[in-house]
């Protein structure tokens, strides 16, 4: 009877095609149509640049606060990339970038941050949720939704996102072990960005990997490098169809970075050593990709001037939509109540009425707001 | 500006109480390097040392479970939820073991830790951090639920909570975090109980019940009305949501014979609603109007842009307070 190692039957790979100088490993490189590669490094000059005026917006109290992608780019660019129109996209709240290549309006995202539900703007045919701010709280979600799809046989797929904090709450590790009991549909996304507010991944948990998390529920499990686009969209296309062909659930953990502040509430300087976050500008993922660009020769410096300009003139543009926008919106009381139900209780119907009156009794003393 | 904000009295009863008693530590998400999120820590953790003012992973239901642990071996936590929008993580530990260790171990065991978080609209948040549900907790027997109105008053209660036998539910009107300045007392040593209600403002004609952040709207709206209508208004903090101080506020209105409650947490099985119900029992025929209910909509909570519009303004608790006196 002696003591033996236990076989786990799992290993956790580290996946890395494209390093910090955009070199490529050509044998892991995917075969991603020009125009695609080309739409994705547009995609990431717009989110940066949009980061950048919410951020001025926000110091000028046009807009509320928000969560910045800066950083994580490749992250959400290159796993949302692998996921079809009519598979399901579960977000946390960091999702921007994402949200956007599955075709969210800047001007959508402004009103929303500016506090109006009319930012919220979803088709009939929309498999997108809204974004989820009790963190991890959408991985069930996600798993439901993966459940749906296998009890009617379709084959579509869900991929949820979330951070590497996420990892620490009950409803992750609850979400992940009926996954894979269930051997469901989707893909969990972790980006594990090495901070959950003020508290570092090593405060956060002792494990050496997040993706020995998924492990422990039986699930395929894998890293890759976040701030590789391809690495990262190799890894999920891989997990998607999988999922797709009735063979569970994965768990990717993307290795990236919080460059900026977790929200235009938070100074990163009271707690992050600023020599951290310059070792990892280094590994920022848009220089990277831009360079593999322009190896391949799809792209040259002057297309990149050309459509940071182009960046620049779209989030203008979106800015004055949603100004004009929220000109016209007023503050009317009517959002307050659509929604909360099929059909509001008589009694909401009355306090609907309540704040009209009110309301309509300011305008007509001419009281501003 | 003389005195401090809420935010710093907070931090200041903290400090002393964890001064005073070596078994009273501080855990929570971003609590420590950071000093909280709204600064309510800022410093503790230079002072106390990292054993006691703690940085924890991210899970309230670990925090409030955990503490629940550290109270029962004999420490006196102060959980600190990030928001009370995300308390209900750790909802099932309060109700199913915060609120019941005493009566389970029939008095072995009891659970006399402080449950923080702060709470309630005004601040211009994101979703899930607006939301005014003292209800749930104060529904729950066995707890104690407070919420302070100023600076003092968050130092006093604070201090009290962490001294009392029974686990509290501390509820931080976050609207008020950095809403005005107040001296604390010189005295810093002495600290009433925990004991109900505080009648903040004496009068003849109608009770103003509220608390919280509240308490400011009803307290302009009283002025204004005092003005105008050439009434008294006597006015009442509540304090304390659970266990709820009904004397005060039915010997109040047995005097005035008009009552009005004004709180920003939904109507409907709301404070008020309760508050209405105990008046209607002990002080029937005292009444000359029916009992007001001043609140915010039976709806969630809308974003930001409109939150002034579903809480009570200073206009709708001044006609409440109006229809209630021309009954
Ligand atoms: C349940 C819950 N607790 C606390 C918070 C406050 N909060 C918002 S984001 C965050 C950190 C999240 O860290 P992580 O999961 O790593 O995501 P990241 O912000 O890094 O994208 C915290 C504590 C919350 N939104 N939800
Ligand atoms: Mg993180």
């Amino acid at each position: 009877m002696p003591i033996k190692t236990v076989d786990l039957d799992s290993e956790i790979t580290h996946l890395s095609i494209l390093d910090e100088k955009g070199r490529v490993d050509e044998e892991l490189e995917p075969d991603i149509p020009e125009e695609d590669l080309l739409d994705l490094f547009k995609t990431m000059l717009l989110v940066r640049e949009f980061d950048e005026r919410k951020e001025k917006l926000q110091r000028q109290g046009r807009i509320g606060t928000f969560a910045p992608v800066r950083g994580q780019e490749a992250a959400q660019l290159g796993s949302i990339y692998a996921l079809r129109k009519t598979d399901w996209f579960v977000p946390s709240f960091r999702e921007t970038a994402a949200t956007i290549w599955r075709g969210m309006r800047l001007e959508d995202d402004l009103v929303y941050t500016a506090g109006y539900e009319e930012g919220i703007r979803f088709t009939k045919e929309s498999r997108d949720l809204p974004i989820a701010v009790p963190v991890a709280s959408q991985i069930p979600h996600g798993v439901g939704i993966a459940w749906g799809i296998q009890l009617k046989g379709a084959d579509d797929v869900v991929l949820t996102f979330f951070g590497d904090g996420a990892t620490s709450e009950g409803d992750f590790h609850e979400a992940l072990n009926f996954a894979q009991v269930f051997r469901l549909p989707v893909v969990f996304l972790c980006q594990n960005n090495r901070w959950a507010i003020s508290v570092p991944l090593h405060k956060q948990t002792h494990s050496k990997t997040l993706a020995q998390k998924g492990i422990a529920y039986g699930m395929r499990s894998l890293q890759v490098d976040g701030n590789d686009i391809l690495a990262v969209y190799v890894a999920t296309r891989e997990a998607i169809e999988r999922a797709r062909k009735g063979k569970g659930p994965t768990f990717i953990e993307a290795l990236t970075y919080r460059l900026s502040f977790h929200t235009t509430a938070d100074d990163p300087t009271k707690y992050r050593p600023a020599d951290e976050v310059k070792e990892w500008e280094k590994r920022d993922p848009l220089p990277r990709f831009q360079e593999y660009l322009i190896k391949r020769g799809h792209l040259d410096r002057d297309m990149v001037k050309n459509w940071t300009t182009a960046a620049v003139i779209e989030v203008d543009h979106a800015v004055e939509r949603f100004e004009r926008r929220l000109d016209g919106m007023g503050r009317d009381p009517d959002a307050i109540f659509e929604h909360a139900y099929a059909k509001n209780p008589p009694y909401v119907e009355r306090q609907r009425r309540e704040v009209e009156d009110w309301v309509r009794a300011r305008r007509e003393e001419g009281g501003g707001e | 500006m003389a005195g401090v904000t809420m935010v710093q009295a907070l931090n200041q009863a903290m400090r002393e109480e964890m001064a005073r008693d070596e078994t009273v530590l501080l855990l929570g998400e971003d609590v420590g390097v950071d000093g909280g999120i709204f600064r309510v820590s800022d410093g503790l953790l230079d002072e106390f040392g990292e054993k006691r003012v703690v940085d924890t992973p991210l899970s309230e239901v670990a925090i409030v479970g955990s503490a629940i642990g550290l109270a029962l071996y004999g420490f006196r936590p102060i959980a600190e939820l990030q928001f009370s929008g995300f308390s209900y993580q750790a909802f099932h530990q309060v109700e199913g073991h915060v609120s019941r260790y005493r009566k389970r171990s029939q008095g072995r065991y009891t659970v006399p830790l402080v449950i923080r978080m702060p709470y309630g609209a005004g601040v211009r948040a994101l979703e899930h951090h607006s939301e005014s549900r003292e209800a749930y907790y104060a529904h729950t027997p066995g707890l104690k639920v407070v919420i302070p109105r100023s600076p003092r008053k968050a130092w006093e209660l604070l201090k009290a909570s962490i001294r009392d036998p029974d686990p509290v539910v501390f509820m931080e009107p976050k609207g008020l975090y950095r809403r005005g300045r107040e001296e604390l007392p010189k005295d810093r040593r002495k600290v009433p109980a925990l004991d109900g209600a505080e009648i903040v403002q004496e009068g003849e004609d109608i009770t103003v019940v509220a608390y919280g952040a509240m308490l400011y709207r009803a307290m302009e709206a009283v002025k204004t009305l005092e003005r105008e209508d050439v009434v008294n208004a006597e006015i009442i903090d509540l304090q304390m949501i659970a266990p709820l101080d009904s004397d005060t506020v039915n010997a109040s209105v047995q005097k005035t014979g008009r009552a009005v409650v004004i709180h920003e947490a939904p109507r409907t099985l709301g404070v008020g609603a309760e508050i209405a119900a105990r008046i209607t029992e002990e002080s029937f025929l005292s009444l000359e109007a029916p009992v007001k209910r001043i609140t915010g909509y039976d709806v969630q909570v809308p974003m930001f842009a409109r939150e002034q519009l579903y809480l009570p303004s200073e206009e709708r608790i001044l006609q409440g307070m109006r229809d209630t006196l021309a009954f």
